[in-house]
């Protein structure tokens, strides 16, 4: 088993709950430890609960796991609700004056601070929280001067006095725990390296910047907002132009303008603002202007459940826009491969001249991961397709836009050559881009155009790397996820092996164009298949067998607004195995 | 990215800007009028076509940068000044034209058009007004007068409709004008100044639909129209004025420039990101100490 340790720190919305996070995940990723956080949370800004997971470890933490080894409930809330999620070897460090213990399991050490005692409570109404991170680092086996490195920078805007008194209230918080709390165990190991740790969201951004997108342009939404920040922050370190718009038709439209000036040009939004882009989507297929949409789903339909994960959104996006045209649609992996899919998505879209779309959702839009630096490439490969920017060449009296050709990509000019003047249309056109919509029997023309547009499709799919199975051969259950399940797929395949049950997992990064005889191939000697997915009704499944006719042996799905815990895969496997079910729908045993 | 262009110098005439096709408006469009009357302010300001962009959305009238050599983008219903916008942004030496519909841009596109106009983005935009929805065949459109009878209005339209002129006023625009398609040359001077104008130009041209409007015909506007030009006293820096003229309808309606203030910055003059240039000439790298400094911050 993967050796690991999960912190829970849980409160209202506005009680604090982030800066105790942003410290340890800090802290952690400077001991040269890899983590992985999650936070529960809902629509609210004042109140509410919010329950914040963070989980580090030597090896690489691919999602937030089953069990927390530290809860530090800010209220009394957190405490009813979280305190079953500790087990033997875990211990709660809570505030004894204001919070009262409930009943533990056996072994649990309940650790209770007299924050009055120590602290000023009437001057600092956080006291708590620091006090208790102090005391979480003692018990952790982290010496204190990494704290307080940490502190000072966290409060690095503040007036010195408060960083000194902090550090004092930690002080006393990490010197209290080590005269009276037992150590954990497992004293958190340090390793040489050093991760960065960032969001999903950071990740498609800098991807962006990475790829080379001048024109950012975005509408408020949740999970995709943390894009507009980053891009809003870094745009004049960067050099992007960003842009909030009135609306998400006005997003689209005004990223096409800019992508037809000849800039790499995204946006970002989640299901709802991806509706109000749909019929844009179809203007930048038809008149062949390469932009990237990214989707970061939330749970729908509508408003839907604005602070929760789902994968509901993958048949909105196969069908969104009205007629057929070519498409990319990938679906990153994990948080370090949001970052690495935008320039390659990009490099597609321009290429072929269509519209790439990332289906991102809120389980990796705003986790956070320890990644790499290295991971971290600004300088890919940045491909811009055919794109005419000078009149250099010569022979422009016959130029056409939309000329006919064999990959079916024409030739871009870039609005400002002389010479290459034309219009670019959402009518159906003739390769001079002019109109044929009214043309009413030129049926000739309509199918050239349509052919054309949809050779790019076969260029795609040679791009497109095939699908590749993720461990042992001839294993007894093979498990078939795609995009943010990455993760916690890969972890149950181990807790199943670690069991006997030997386990291997088929992760689909590209959706459109999907590699479907590659994936017929790789499932040929499947024992037993079982496809897990975030949603209702087996959103992946259903698409896996219009493109295919395969159907699996079972399904795991979720759709409560919660992501996949390991053990809700591992027991649902288990079941199937023995023939119990074959639709296993995991309860999230925990209420955020 | 671009190497340098060849170009000779060379002086701009009414062919240069002739499109593809000829317009295949109903004879007698008031289209027609205000095509003539951009190519000739364009020669007149001999801007090369290829430093001009057209771009539309959809209607008899958005069919328009398909009939003049420019980069024309012929785009979705409304959505003509959100794309023009990301242009204007994207490459600023570029003079951007809009041209549509009343449908097109108080309808389906009026959150647009509200926002482009406190924004200030530097373009021209060309409302051909026939108060009807021309390409689907004769609909009451936002500037249909009450009382108006049309297909989907067939006992007549109970709804009042827009002020194109106040709302324009309201909203912030820096040059509000109003033309008469009839009236070439008072209309090839009001594009002229509104693309020279340094922010967002609105004029808003009656273009009479011969087909589907028997209210507001080419007869019905020939009396009425009485340019604001002609009174000297009228001050067009005077925005409440300009407010209290845009509400005159009736035996008269005022047309010509209504209002001009040129004090508030464009859009792309006040984005400190495009002080290098136009962001199509700008670098796409990210120099490595920023992009140290990016991943510095994480960790
Ligand atoms: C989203 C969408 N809805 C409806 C239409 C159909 N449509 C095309 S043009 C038009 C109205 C055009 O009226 P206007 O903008 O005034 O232009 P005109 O034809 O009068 O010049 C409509 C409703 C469309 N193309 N797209
Ligand atoms: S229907 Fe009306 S607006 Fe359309 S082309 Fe004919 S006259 Fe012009
Ligand atoms: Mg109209």
């Amino acid at each position: 088993m993967r050796q690991s340790f999960a912190v829970g720190v849980g409160g209202a919305a506005g009680q604090g709950v982030a800066t105790p996070g942003d410290i340890f995940a800090k802290i952690f990723s400077r001991r040269g430890l890899h983590l992985n956080a999650y936070n529960a949370y809902q629509s609210i800004i004042r109140g509410g609960h919010t329950f914040l997971t963070i989980r580090t470890g030597p090896d690489k933490i691919s999602n937030m796991g089953d069990r927390i080894d530290l809860l530090i409930p800010l209220n009394q809330d957190t405490m009813d609700r979280h305190l079953g999620l500790l087990s033997a070897g875990g211990a709660c460090l809570y505030n004894a004056d204001l919070i009262q213990p409930g009943t533990p399991a056996a072994g649990v050490q309940m650790c209770p601070i007299p924050v009055s005692k120590l602290a000023d409570i009437s001057k600092n109404k956080v006291a708590q929280n620091t006090l208790a991170i102090g005391a979480a680092l003692s018990m952790m086996g982290v010496g204190f001067p990494a704290l307080e490195s940490v502190l000072a920078e966290q409060f690095r805007k503040k007036e010195q006095k408060v960083i000194d008194e902090n550090v004092g209230l930690a002080r006393a918080g990490y010197d209290y725990a080590t005269q009276n709390f037992k150590p954990f165990e497992w004293p958190l190991p340090m390793t040489e390296t050093r991760y960065a740790v960032l969001s999903g969201n950071a990740a498609l951004a800098m991807g962006g910047a990475a790829a080379g997108v001048k024109f950012y342009s975005a509408y408020p939404m949740s999970p995709s907002t943390g894009v507009l920040h980053w891009m809003a922050e870094h745009a004049r370190k960067a050099e992007i132009m960003v842009r909030q718009v009135e609306d998400e038709i006005g997003v689209i439209n005004m990223a096409i303008g800019a992508a037809h000036a000849g800039v790499r040009a995204m946006c970002a939004t989640s299901g709802g603002g991806f509706a109000l882009m749909s019929e844009g989507l179809g203007l930048a297929a038809q008149a062949e202007i390469p932009i990237v949409v990214i989707d970061c789903q939330r749970a729908g339909p509508s408003t839907g459940v604005p602070t929760k994960t789902e994968q509901g959104d993958l048949w909105q996006m196969l069908g969104a826009a009205f007629g057929d045209y070519p498409r990319v649609i990938a679906a990153p992996l994990d948080i370090g491969d949001c970052f690495k899919l935008i320039p390659e998505i990009f490099n597609i879209a321009d290429r072929f001249q269509c519209p790439g779309i990332v289906l991102c959702d809120l389980l990796l839009s705003e986790g956070r991961l320890s990644v790499d630096p290295k991971e971290l490439d600004f300088h890919p490969v940045i491909d811009r397709g055919e794109l005419i920017t000078s009149n250099g060449s010569g022979d422009h009296e016959t130029y056409k836009r939309y000329k006919i050709t064999e990959s079916g990509v024409s030739p871009r000019a870039i609005p400002g050559v002389p010479g290459h003047t034309h219009t670019v249309s959402s009518d159906e056109h003739d390769e001079d881009g002019v109109l044929i919509s009214d043309e009413y029997t030129n049926t000739v023309k309509r199918r050239a155009m349509m052919e054309k547009r949809m050779r790019k499709m076969d260029g795609i799919a040679a791009m497109v790397p095939l699908p590749q199975l993720q461990g042992p051969a001839n294993a007894d259950v093979t498990l078939i996820g795609w995009g943010s399940t990455y993760g916690v797929i890969d972890e149950a395949c181990e807790l199943l092996r670690e069991e006997g049950v030997s386990a291997n997992h088929l992760p689909i990064r590209w959706l459109v164009p999907l590699h479907g005889d590659a994936i017929l191939d790789l499932l040929k000697g499947a024992r037993h298949t079982i496809i897990v997915e975030n949603n209702y009704s087996g959103q992946f499944a259903r698409y896996l067998r219009s493109e295919t006719s395969f159907v699996p042996k079972g399904h795991i799905r979720k759709y409560d607004g919660e992501p996949f815990m390991p053990h809700h895969i591992v027991e649902a496997v288990r079941d199937q195995l023995a023939g119990k079910t074959k639709l296993s729908v995991p309860a999230h045993e925990v209420m955020v | 990215m671009a190497t340098t262009d060849v170009v000779a110098p060379k002086a701009m005439v009414m062919a240069d800007f002739k499109g593809k096709v000829d317009p295949d408006w109903c004879p007698g469009c008031g289209d027609f009028g205000v095509l003539a009357a951009v190519q000739k302010a364009l020669v007149e300001l001999q801007i090369p076509k290829h430093e001009v962009a057209t771009i539309s959305g959809i209607g008899c009238s958005s069919n328009f940068p398909g009939f003049i050599d420019t980069y024309g983008m012929h785009t979705l219903h409304g959505r003509s000044l959100a794309v023009a916008t990301g242009m204007k942004l994207a490459n600023h030496a570029m003079t951007v034209l809009v041209t549509g519909g009343d449908g097109d841009g108080f309808g389906i596109g009026g959150n647009h058009f509200m926002h482009t106009m406190r924004r200030n983005v530097d373009l021209l935009y060309l409302v051909m007004d026939n108060q009807i929805y021309g390409l689907t065949t004769g609909q009451t459109s936002p500037t249909s007068r009450v009382g108006m009878k049309t297909k989907s209005m067939p006992y007549g339209n109970i709804e009042a409709p827009v002020n194109p002129i106040s709302l324009a006023l309201a909203a912030g625009a820096t040059f509000v004008a109003r033309g008469f398609s009839a009236d070439q040359k008072h209309l090839v001077e009001l594009i002229k100044r509104g693309i020279e104008h340094k922010g967002f130009s609105f004029i808003d041209v009656f273009s009479p639909c011969v087909t589907y409007n028997h209210d507001n015909t080419f007869q019905w506007f020939r009396p009425r129209v009485k340019k604001l030009e002609d009174n000297p006293e009228y001050d067009p820096t005077d925005w409440g004025a300009a407010m209290e003229k845009s509400l005159l309808w009736g035996d008269e309606i005022p047309i010509g420039r209504f209002f001009e203030r040129t004090d508030v910055p464009t859009l792309h003059g006040a984005e400190p990101v495009l002080n290098a240039g136009p962001l199509v000439k700008q670098d796409n790298r990210i120099p490595p100490d920023i992009a140290k400094s990016f991943i510095a911050e994480l960790m």
